[in-house]
């Protein structure tokens, strides 16, 4: 059977044979590292090309059709564009933060990936503190969207960083709470030992409703983190033209835009590992046969499955729902889902600790 | 909901400095053309909106003055361009009322007709673009499905899918097209099946009730003061529909009623609108079975002169009332010639009602006043 763990332990295995172990492990970090690189700009494609299409079969369209088959290299030929554009920098911009805020966003992105478990034992990092980790580092991109937004010496990108910083900082709470609710339901905050602990069943199914309540406070809260419609405040096209990317242009846009893709496959990766179990089969109590027809089903594709279904949810919500109000955004987290997930979070330590979860 | 007065009151303790001014526009995506607006803020919270107007102004009155009377009406399309037809029954209806020309019963259903396609038409282009600055692209798709089958109808029509140029004094310039009522009838069949579509995705969207409702509040008196017209004052409670107050053609003949909702918020510039695209459905229905025989241009002067005098009529346009004034000496041309612009007036209100609230009310309250700058600019 096909499993990306076949394929580790063996180049693993084959480096420590030829080389000494200190140059085995480097050439082992620039294999990750290349490796992490390439699935970020085959998601970035991937995953424009999918909403384009999704938007376009929620809105009684075609979509992206003419090049390749089925529009499918629609995205390269974008990339293309964007990189034969000049990226221009205003006048009276600070050109240091100017230039750097992309790469913030996008290292950001990039570090994100480290701890997330694509297959059965296909991890970058299995950190034992993964989800504290990945919750102080996805806060840090707020920095790089302020960097940008002050550093472009226009008005509407500092109303937009401003927006987005106090968006992101307000919902990284709910976002976290909701983490949490798993957290105290495993014992555990290594991401791996989340995943164990759904072997005979996710979360969502096991956490009776805490759980599911943890997860549409999840799916809301990075829709709002990852400023994503209807959140999108940040961007907020009809009022402040393009927020905090006003003045970007050519790689340097593109490099937002690819962050804002990479933070959606990455918080939708995180809500799969949490609450659908990551690579995890569905399994279903003592029906043998069915448990054993899933197992044949690659981890990795169970993963990405999950994960794309969560892309498509967010996606949905975009191109259905209107824009909130700068101050219905915050009136929703600190009034509603911040309450709601301080009590869940109550609910779900009861339920952990007199063990009424399956 | 927040309550507006208690944001004004805020806002004017604090003095000009923190005050950030935004031009938003000659080039927005959310000014729908070349509107300037200048915005002092106050963080988010608005100040005061300035509009400057005349980055499309073409001076058109001016022009229509070394037009004759045959020719002035279609250049009145490129004001208004989303109620061009209705523009050109202005004007029609102006020169037929000053050299009492008859208009054959057949030139004036179809007229009728076609204003209320026309205007739905144009509402549903607003539907589109108002749900766009309120940040929801797809229903501007949905809304544009029906729409297209207007155009056709128009292009069918006439040959123009957007500036019509049908009317000529005395009637329209040709017959219609052979399939026009059974390619009207579809479009009604198509509208109704779907109109429950946008109840769905936009009139009970929680998020769109809570961004509309509340929202740029107009009062009764306010909108009179400021001279709205069409769904922005009939949302506040003004009746002033001219369809019913000065029936032109046969809208006497025909039953329909004059949607009045007394909020005065964005949302009930939005149910106005959404409301009347259903009355315009049933005038058609009315008149699309019983469009009489007979000429469809009645018989005129090959040279039109307005007798000396002056001269005024109204139409209602899809975003309110249209006059023509004409000042006429006598001759082949109007000597002078004044619009009144639905949109100009309309405009006028957006300080008053945006004062206060946020950057995202700008876009609901510009959105339901429904501007479209060549009818401000002319």
């Amino acid at each position: 059977m096909f499993s990306l763990e076949g394929i580790t332990t063996s180049v693993q295995d084959w480096l420590f044979m030829k080389f000494n172990p200190t140059m085995a492990l480097a050439m082992e970090c620039v294999i990750v590292i290349l490796l992490s690189i390439s699935l970020f700009a085959i998601l970035g494609l991937v995953l424009v090309l999918m909403e384009r299409k999704v938007a376009a079969h929620i809105q009684i369209r075609l979509g992206p059709n003419r090049v390749g088959p089925g529009g499918m290299f629609q995205t390269v030929a974008d990339t293309l564009k964007l990189i034969m554009k000049e990226g221009l920098v205003p006048d009276m911009a600070d050109k240091f933060l100017f230039n750097l805020a992309p790469f913030v966003v996008m290292m950001v992105g990039m570090l994100l990936l480290a701890p997330i478990a694509f297959a059965k034992n296909f991890q970058i990092w299995d950190i034992n503190i993964g989800v504290l980790y990945i919750s102080s580092v996805s806060s840090l991109s707020v920095i790089g969207i302020l960097m940008a937004g002050w550093a472009s010496n226009n008005k509407y990108s500092l109303l937009g960083a401003m927006r987005s910083g106090a968006q992101i900082v307000s919902y990284e709470l709910s976002a976290g709470f909701a983490v949490l609710t798993i957290v105290v339901l495993t014992g555990s905050l290594q991401l791996s030992d989340i995943i164990k602990a759904q072997e005979n069943g996710w979360w969502i199914f096991k956490g009776h409703i805490p759980a599911l309540i943890a997860f549409v406070l999840y799916i809301i809260a990075v829709t709002a983190e990852t400023n994503r419609a209807p959140f999108d405040l940040a961007e907020a096209e009809s009022e402040l033209t393009a927020g905090f990317h006003t003045e970007y242009s050519g790689m340097r846009f593109a490099l937002f835009f690819l962050a804002e893709y990479i933070n959606i496959f990455i918080v939708c990766a995180i809500g799969a590992t949490l609450f659908f179990g990551g690579w995890m089969p569905l399994h279903i109590g003592h029906w043998e046969s069915f448990n054993h027809i899933m197992d044949y089903i690659p981890s990795s594709v169970w993963f990405m499955g999950k994960t794309f279904f969560l892309i498509f949810l967010i996606m949905w919500f975009r191109w259905t729902f209107p824009r909130l109000r700068v101050d219905q955004l915050l009136n929703l987290e600190w009034k509603y889902l911040l309450p709601i997930s301080l009590f869940n979070l109550l609910l779900v330590a009861i339920i952990a600790i007199l063990g009424w979860h399956f | 909901m927040y309550n507006q007065t208690e944001i004004i009151k805020d806002t004017s303790e604090l003095g000009a400095e923190g005050e950030l001014v935004i031009n938003m526009g000659p080039q927005h995506p959310a000014t729908h053309g070349v509107l300037h607006l200048v915005v002092t803020l106050n963080g988010e919270t608005i100040k005061k909106i300035e509009p400057h107007l005349g980055y499309i102004h073409r001076s058109i009155e001016k022009m229509c003055e070394s037009l004759t009377y045959r020719q002035f009406i279609y250049v009145t399309s490129r004001m208004d361009y989303l109620s061009s037809h209705i523009n050109n029954l202005g004007c029609a209806l102006l020169v037929e009322k000053g050299m009492q020309i008859e208009v054959p019963d057949r030139a004036k259903y179809i007229r009728v007709i076609l204003s209320e396609l026309t205007r739905i038409a144009s509402h549903e282009l607003w539907l589109g673009a108002m749900a766009m600055d309120l940040g929801a692209f797809t229903p501007f798709f949905y809304a544009f499905r029906e729409r297209e089958m207007i155009t056709d109808i128009m292009e069918d029509t006439c040959g123009a899918r957007l500036t019509m140029n049908y009317i000529v004094p005395g009637g329209l310039m040709y017959d219609i097209h052979p399939d026009f009522q059974k390619k009207v009838k579809a479009f009604i069949t198509q509208f109704k099946s779907k109109v429950t579509e946008y109840e769905d995705l936009v009139t009970n969207n929680v998020i769109f009730q809570s961004r509309t409702k509340g929202v740029g509040i107009l009062s009764a008196e306010d909108a009179i003061s400021y001279g709205c017209t069409g769904p922005v004052a009939r949302a506040s409670g003004v009746s002033c529909d001219i369809r019913k107050i000065y029936p032109y053609e046969v809208y006497d003949k025909v039953e329909f009623d004059e949607v009045i909702e007394t909020a005065g918020d964005s949302f009930a510039r939005y149910i106005v609108r959404v409301k009347e695209m259903n009355q315009s459905i049933r005038i058609i229905e009315q008149l699309i079975d019983n469009i009489p025989e007979g000429d469809f241009v009645g018989k005129t002067k090959n040279v039109l002169k307005l007798p000396k005098g002056e001269f005024y009529t109204r139409v209602e346009t899809a975003r309110g009332e249209f006059g023509v004034y004409v000042v006429s000496e006598g001759g082949t041309t109007p000597h002078r010639i004044k619009f009144r612009s639905p949109g100009f007036s309309n405009l006028s209100a957006l300080n008053h009602i945006s004062v206060g609230s946020k950057i995202g009310d700008l876009m609901a309250s510009m959105g339901t006043l429904d501007l479209v700058i060549p009818d401000i600019d002319r």
